[in-house]
């Protein structure tokens, strides 16, 4: 029981991360009904970028670990990669916007394959080790189950920003907007809303929580390198799909279920089925209920 | 893209036609080898330390002369630490660059990836530091100057066994990488026989990030010591999330975990953990202190075990050079020429002066290769203690 307990408590900590990328994937879809493959890269640009703001503020190292720079490092690297998003959207998706769905997906895997063969030029194929922003502390979660306390930051981040989206989503005029062009794209422009600039505001958003999972994850899992984003970014899609694409409660329990589910298959099963269980989950999920754990059914206009 | 092309490919065939222009002119004076190793990605610190070990001695043998008045020039190839990169790279050393030797690889499945093309085109092949069995089997080209695995896991069970007198032991490896899983196999075997019994055995894949899962079922096992073989950045982050769990039992791994970045990842997580190396950097021996003492005035680095092999490679490579110009002066003149018929004779000579070292005094001891290719060498075992490396023990074939 103690090692089921053990597994669950990591897995929610790593669930935590997968839900925090499929966020972005499940809002542009909402939004423009694309697929941005690149979303798992831009999640690793963010792990790259806090790995310089860090060594840029000198922190990590022994002694020099403050949560209040850490605090920092988070919010500037969100920034860059809001501003990455930002800049992918502007130059790459807006320009076949009204051309075929099937273009702006290749266009996606383009930019894809662009910011990993980038990020090994740039920074380097050599694995980078994430310096320690935060001083590392166990902390015992009931008889036997460990946790660190980076698991219980990336946990607690990821809820703080899921909730913070939620209400702005839900309360503020931008966030009306964004469901009303969601729901439909012409009818929301003739009604006055600026559709460009609430997908540019979705893209700047999304790339910003694909950032703090990218600092997060260095956090507690410090070996960061240009091709870390793929992996992570198909199991982030297969969660927003598991939930339901487009829906934001979906994605992130889509994430959470991938997560713990990653951990109970490589602790009760074999560590070779880690990565296909997501795809076993997505097909189960996909029969017995096509849109998704929490998506809506459309019925297709005839 | 096709613009582009049309201007670099004039360029290209211009700097071609002068390289050989120039090659001509200098054919005589040089003889080319190759070699390949992970200069970049998860295992750089291999390709680099190799690097490193075979520059030093070559340039050193080219400063006192060469072999019979000719220079040997090395050819670097990056493979970036992926299997079908090694391929790429050694095709490109053989077919382009025309070599007559290769120098190469550390990992089993890089040297096990590119040994066909080395034998297939009759072109010696010597490994430094690949231990896996199937290496050499390949074919009668293919050589190594290190032990091999069966050994290394016969050594290691035998250590937990008697010296850490341990019985519970766990198993945590690779399972995308052939060293990995034969060194494993081969410890499990050794370890069972002597009366050890393995109470768990989990894998992980080279690349990931997280191994909390695997590690919590092994803590659940309650082993004695975690036999790790695998490559030093996954061991790094194995030792560091295991403390986390709470998972505080010694390590033991092979000599993947040889590199100077392995302490820096690991951090005090490794403290009271051992591994096996190919050769100590105090041994007295003034061949080792020389060499080292060399290396680091070079490289501003202490050399590890595998710039140690390196250096040992070129240097029965170059030995069997130095013999084939005594003994056949013209088949020698032929390694330096165009790769036609004569050459390849000439290499098929040199691979049998290769098979033939006997006692070849190398920092990592002395090196014979018995009838499979492989060298008959001493293990090294060293310990960490406060972040630091300490000499446990050696022990004899």
């Amino acid at each position: 029981m103690q090692e089921f307990f053990q597994q669950l408590a990591n897995g929610i900590a790593w669930g935590s991360i997968y839900a925090l990328i499929a966020l972005g994937y499940t809002m542009v879809y909402g939004i423009l009904r694309l697929i941005n493959f690149a979303h798992g890269d831009v999640y690793m640009v963010g792990a790259f970028a806090a790995y310089y703001l860090a060594k840029a503020l000198g922190v990590g190292g022994i002694g020099s670990a403050s949560p209040l720079l850490a605090a920092v490092v988070l919010l500037g690297s969100m920034a860059i990669c809001a501003g990455l998003g930002v800049l992918i959207e502007l130059l790459a998706y807006r320009p076949v916007r009204r051309s075929s769905r099937i273009t702006a997906l290749i266009t996606a895997i383009g930019v894809s394959l662009f910011l990993e063969n980038a990020g090994i030029i740039v920074f380097g194929a050599d694995p980078k080790f994430f310096p320690q922003v935060i001083a590392p502390r166990t902390i015992q979660l009931g008889e036997g189950v460990l946790v660190t306390n980076h698991q219980i930051t990336v946990v607690l981040v990821s809820l703080i920003l899921m909730i913070a989206l939620t209400l702005f989503i839900q309360r503020t005029r931008t966030g009306k907007a964004m469901r009303a062009v969601s729901f439909n794209r012409d009818a929301a422009s003739l009604m006055g809303i600026h559709v460009d600039r609430i997908i540019t505001i979705t893209f700047a958003i999304g790339s910003a929580l694909a950032a703090a999972a990218g600092f997060l994850v260095g956090l507690t899992n410090p070996k960061i390198e240009p091709l870390m984003g793929i992996m992570p970014g198909i199991k982030a899609f297969v969660a927003a799909v598991l939930g339901g694409i487009g829906s934001i409660p979906g994605a992130m329990i889509g994430g959470l279920l991938m997560g713990i589910s990653e951990y109970m298959v490589v602790g009760y099963l074999s560590s070779t089925y880690r990565d296909a269980i997501a795809f076993v989950i997505l097909i189960i999920v996909l029969l017995i209920k096509p849109a998704g754990l929490l998506g809506r059914n459309v019925a297709e206009k005839v | 893209m096709i613009r582009i092309r049309r201007v670099v490919t004039p360029l290209l065939v211009a700097l071609a036609s002068l390289a050989v222009l120039t090659s001509c002119a200098k054919r005589e004076a040089e003889i080319k080898i190759g070699e390949y190793g992970s200069l970049t990605g998860s295992t750089a610190t291999f390709g680099i330390s190799s690097k490193n070990g075979i520059e030093l001695f070559v340039d050193n043998l080219n400063a006192q002369g060469g072999i019979a008045g000719k220079k040997i020039r090395v050819l670097v190839e990056d493979d970036q630490s992926k299997p079908e990169e090694a391929a790429t790279a050694v095709n490109k050393l053989i077919a382009q660059d025309g070599v007559v030797a290769v120098l190469g690889e550390v990992a089993s499945s890089r040297s096990l990836a590119a040994a066909p093309i080395c034998q297939s085109a009759a072109v010696p092949m010597i490994s430094p530091s690949s231990t896996n069995p199937r290496v050499t089997e390949i074919g009668d080209y293919i050589f190594r100057v290190c032990y091999i695995d069966p050994f290394q896991g016969m050594v290691i069970a035998k250590f937990a066994r008697s010296t850490l007198k341990f019985s519970k032991a766990a198993v945590f490896r690779d399972n995308k990488n052939d060293y990995s899983v034969g060194l494993a196999n081969y410890f499990s075997e050794s370890f069972k026989g002597m009366g050890g019994t393995i109470v768990a055995n989990e894998a992980y894949s080279e690349g990931d990030q997280d191994f909390k899962a695997q590690l919590t079922v092994i803590k659940g096992k309650k082993p004695e010591f975690i036999f790790i073989p695998g490559y030093y950045t996954e061991v790094g982050l194995i030792a560091r999330q295991a403390r986390e769990l709470g998972l505080n039992v010694p390590m033991l791994g092979g000599d993947g975990w040889v590199s100077d970045r392995l302490l820096e990842i690991a951090q005090d997580a490794l403290n009271g953990s051992y591994f096996v190396n190919h050769y100590y950097e105090q041994d007295p021996n003034p061949l080792v202190q020389n060499f080292v003492l060399n290396y680091r005035k070079r490289y501003n680095a202490t050399p590890d075990g595998l710039a140690a092999l390196a250096y040992d490679a070129a240097g029965v490579l170059t030995n069997a050079m130095q013999q084939l110009s005594t003994e056949d002066p013209k088949a020698f003149e032929a390694l330096s020429g165009p790769p036609n018929e004569d050459q390849k004779a000439a290499r098929a000579k040199l691979r049998g002066l290769i098979a033939a070292t006997r006692d070849y005094p190398g920092v990592t001891g002395r090196i014979s290769l018995d009838e499979h290719r492989n060298a008959v060498k001493t293990a090294v075992f060293l310990g960490i203690e406060n972040r630091s490396y300490k000499f446990v023990a050696t022990v004899e074939p």
